[in-house]
């Protein structure tokens, strides 16, 4: 059983990372928005579903002409990732806009409800759009990418089976990689990021020392959906096919991982997120054979959950935050 | 002018309310009654139950007036037509999510934990009474015959009540340790784990048989008569209904009702004031599920027919709709938010489809298919969410506290002080 599970494990691995990647991206837009405001924005997955679609409708309005075959595709790919991360920045901008700010202080629950209704309205909106232009609100983009890269694990060792992997596989790391450094990098150098962690911190003081908070809750939430809206593309590349209720439960598992690292945890956030992508793809490969087949690859959900419970049970601070005492 | 002040004093009195309310009900009953089939007459009918509560008449009038209404007059004057099954039907569909919204009320509304997988309870019930009233059960129980009788429904609606309020509090145990924020998340994941179960429990022991459901569950029995057609579940769920009624307005004015409300308001004051945390949260967890698994046991019995379809996160959603809708914590309120939001899906949604297909097919207009109104729920879900949260936060009649009268408790003290002095 235990060789069984080194011999796939070179492809779960791989599987692992990509959808690491796709939550740690994902999840650093719910742990920022909740680093400054204490709000689980219900909203944030939806917004990378809306970004899926727009990526993709660009990218099929850019293949029907005949002159983008001269490009690379790698250009025409970072085209549509500007394009849709400024559009979905600007959405998420106006959500905080009409639905949060209003509600700012009122009863925690109250934007709590919002949210969720701003995600059905997004679902709603996305899938009448996608259902009237195609006729059906399942969509498939062009494929790019998809050249078979085979790794020869077992000339290596032969306790390895080969693994293999679309060329996309490189392309979303790459790309999942460079975004969250560069927001590290903004986050901890910039003046902009400093003075968005002085509000996470202490909105009151923040203030106090002239600091715009409500142009940098908006910053916040226009970075946060931007990086959403650019892994919905990268998501839509990798997997093909996408329908308006990808969101949901994908911002649940990245919601799961903001949690995993210790929400308003920057690289907490990161770690997380790919942590419980393997840790997942590695359940949906092996669970049925650690159980003897009681379990089977449909747990893989109940999994994910399970991790909340008990980080929240035994580590509510998350793997890399620090533990906080309630101010009365 | 003149004319404007006669009819606020008309208006005002008690009489001429009486007199206009009687001519109101009496008019959509026989509209009801004499018409083949009537959607608009049978909600105005049911819209009384609403004005009922608005007139000036003493509580006790009111309940008996309404139990009048929903007793006798609305299965009567609905019985003139064909249509007499699908009316009964959905009045039943309104009172199991009444039941169910009451229960989750509990949960948001009085002790404000925001529960997203409520519908799990739901499922419960629902499936803990067609597993044994089915042939289910005999693939994993070594004792006993199965299906069980008929007669059994009765005793599930306990059983049902009682194995929810379990699920209610092993869920609550965990996750009541955590702040506020993070329930929700947590309580929507146990939803989803909890459909996921019973989807997949059929393998190794075919439990719930997986994703085919279980079907023919046998229907309940009274008195030797079997009950199949929705005029008999109407009843069946009305007296569960009165009941559950009755205990959550009970509860309310209670010692538990009002720390639930101390705990919403403010967690910390209320630990300090002497109150359980812990246990008054896991009590509104338990007690509010506990309705839910009652009315799912009806379900269950209601459709003979029950997968894991019927209990998805959406359903979990709609029952919050309702509470949101009609005012948290406010028992008149989700009444009216449950059947509004009952109604809309079940009648209003289905009617306005079949009315536009009619015109698109006549060719009067030409509405894409994607624009027809039955899959607009979302849409309609999430704006009711947004505009209710953003302008009206408490609902289309928000909560009331009883007032209570200072120099009449007062009294009430010092007559008790003499009499034990004596």
């Amino acid at each position: 059983m235990f060789l069984e599970m080194i011999q796939t494990l070179p492809q779960v691995l791989i599987d692992g990372l990509t959808l690491g990647a796709v939550y740690a991206v994902v999840a650093l837009g719910y742990t920022m928005v909740y680093g400054i405001l204490q709000l689980i924005n219900f909203a944030h997955g939806e917004i990378f579903m809306t970004g899926a679609f727009i990526g993709t409708a660009l990218f099929i309005f850019l293949m029907g002409m005949s002159w983008i075959t001269a490009i690379p595709q790698i250009l025409v790919l970072i085209v549509v990732l500007v394009v849709t991360a400024s559009l979905t920045g600007l959405m998420g901008m106006g959500i905080e806009r009409v639905a949060y700010r209003p509600l700012r202080k009122a009863p925690r629950l109250i934007p709590l409800i919002t949210a969720i209704g701003i995600s059905f309205i997004l679902q709603d909106v996305v899938r009448f759009i996608a259902e009237l232009s195609s006729g059906n609100y399942i969509v498939t983009g062009p494929s790019l990418f998809t050249e078979q890269i085979t790794l020869k694990l077992s000339s290596v060792s032969s306790n390895f089976n080969d693994a293999s992997f679309k060329s996309s596989f490189i392309i979303v790391l790459v790309i999942a990689i460079i975004l969250m450094v560069s927001l590290d990098y903004f986050i901890n150098k910039t003046k902009y990021g400093i003075a968005m962690r002085a509000v996470a911190l202490d909105r009151d003081t923040a203030s106090l020392m002239s600091i715009n908070v409500n142009k940098m809750i908006s910053l916040t939430f226009f970075i946060g959906s931007a990086l959403g809206g650019a892994t919905g593309v990268l998501f839509a590349v990798q997997y093909g096919t996408i329908d308006p209720f990808i969101g949901f439960i994908l911002g649940m598992k990245a919601f799961i991982a903001a949690v995993l690292g210790g929400i308003g945890n920057i690289r907490g956030a990161m770690f997380g997120g790919i942590l419980l992508g393997v840790l997942e793809m590695f359940a949906a490969a092996n669970l049925s054979l650690i159980t003897a087949g009681i379990l089977g690859a449909e747990y893989k959900d109940v999994f994910a959950f399970a991790i909340l419970i008990l980080v929240l049970i035994f580590k509510p601070e998350g793997l890399l935050g620090r533990p906080v005492a309630e101010k009365v | 002018m003149v004319m404007k002040e006669k009819w606020s004093l008309f208006s005002q009195n008690k009489w001429a309310q009486v007199l206009l309310f009687t001519l109101f009900v009496f008019v959509t009953s026989a509209a009801l009654y004499f018409s083949q089939k009537s959607v608009i007459a049978f909600l105005l009918l049911l819209s009384s139950l609403l004005i009922l509560h608005y007139l000036k008449l003493k509580k006790i009038t009111k309940w008996v007036v309404a139990a009048g209404l929903l007793f006798i007059l609305i299965p009567f004057a609905s019985s003139g037509g064909p249509a007499f099954q699908s009316y009964m039907d959905v009045a039943t569909m309104v009172g199991i999510y009444v039941s169910m919204a009451l229960g989750l009320n509990i949960v948001v509304g009085m002790a404000g934990l925001l529960d997203l997988g409520f519908v799990a309870f739901f499922a419960v019930g629902a499936y803990s009474y067609s597993i044994f009233a089915t042939p289910q059960a005999s693939n994993f129980m070594p004792f006993g015959t199965f299906p069980l009788g008929g007669e059994s429904f009765w005793m599930f609606l306990i059983i049902g009540g009682f194995v929810a309020a379990i699920a209610g509090v092993l869920i609550g145990i965990p996750v009541l340790r955590v702040k506020g924020d993070y329930l929700a998340i947590v309580t929507l994941g146990f939803g989803e784990i909890i459909r996921i179960l019973f989807n997949n429990a059929d393998r190794p022991v075919n439990i719930t048989g997986g994703a085919m459901g279980i079907a023919s569950v046998t229907p309940p029995k009274i008195f030797g008569m079997e009950l199949i057609f929705p005029n008999q579940f109407y009843f069946v769920t009305l007296v569960i209904l009165l009941f559950t009624l009755f205990a959550v307005i009970r509860l309310e004015q209670s010692k538990l009702g009002r720390s639930w409300k101390a705990v919403r308001e403010n967690e910390i004051a209320a630990q300090a004031m002497g109150i359980p945390i812990v246990k008054t949260k896991l009590m509104a967890f338990a007690l509010g599920a506990s309705f839910s698994g009652m009315m799912g046991v009806v379900f269950a019995a209601k459709q003979a027919f029950i997968d894991p379809t019927s209990f998805t996160l959406m359903e979990s959603f709609t029952i919050l709709v309702m509470v949101v809708l009609g005012g948290m914590g406010s028992v008149p309120g989700v009444i009216l938010g449950a059947a509004v939001v009952t109604i809309l899906n079940l009648q209003v949604l289905t009617e306005l489809t079949n009315w536009i297909n009619q015109l698109n097919f006549n060719g009067v207009i030409s509405i894409p298919e994607a624009l027809s109104p039955a899959k607009m729920q979302k849409f309609i879900f999430g704006a009711i969410l947004v505009s209710f949260a953003l302008y009206r936060p408490k609902g289309l009649i928000p909560a009331k506290n009883k007032v209570f009268d200072e120099k009449k408790l007062k009294d009430a003290i010092k007559k008790k002080s003499q009499i034990s002095t004596d």
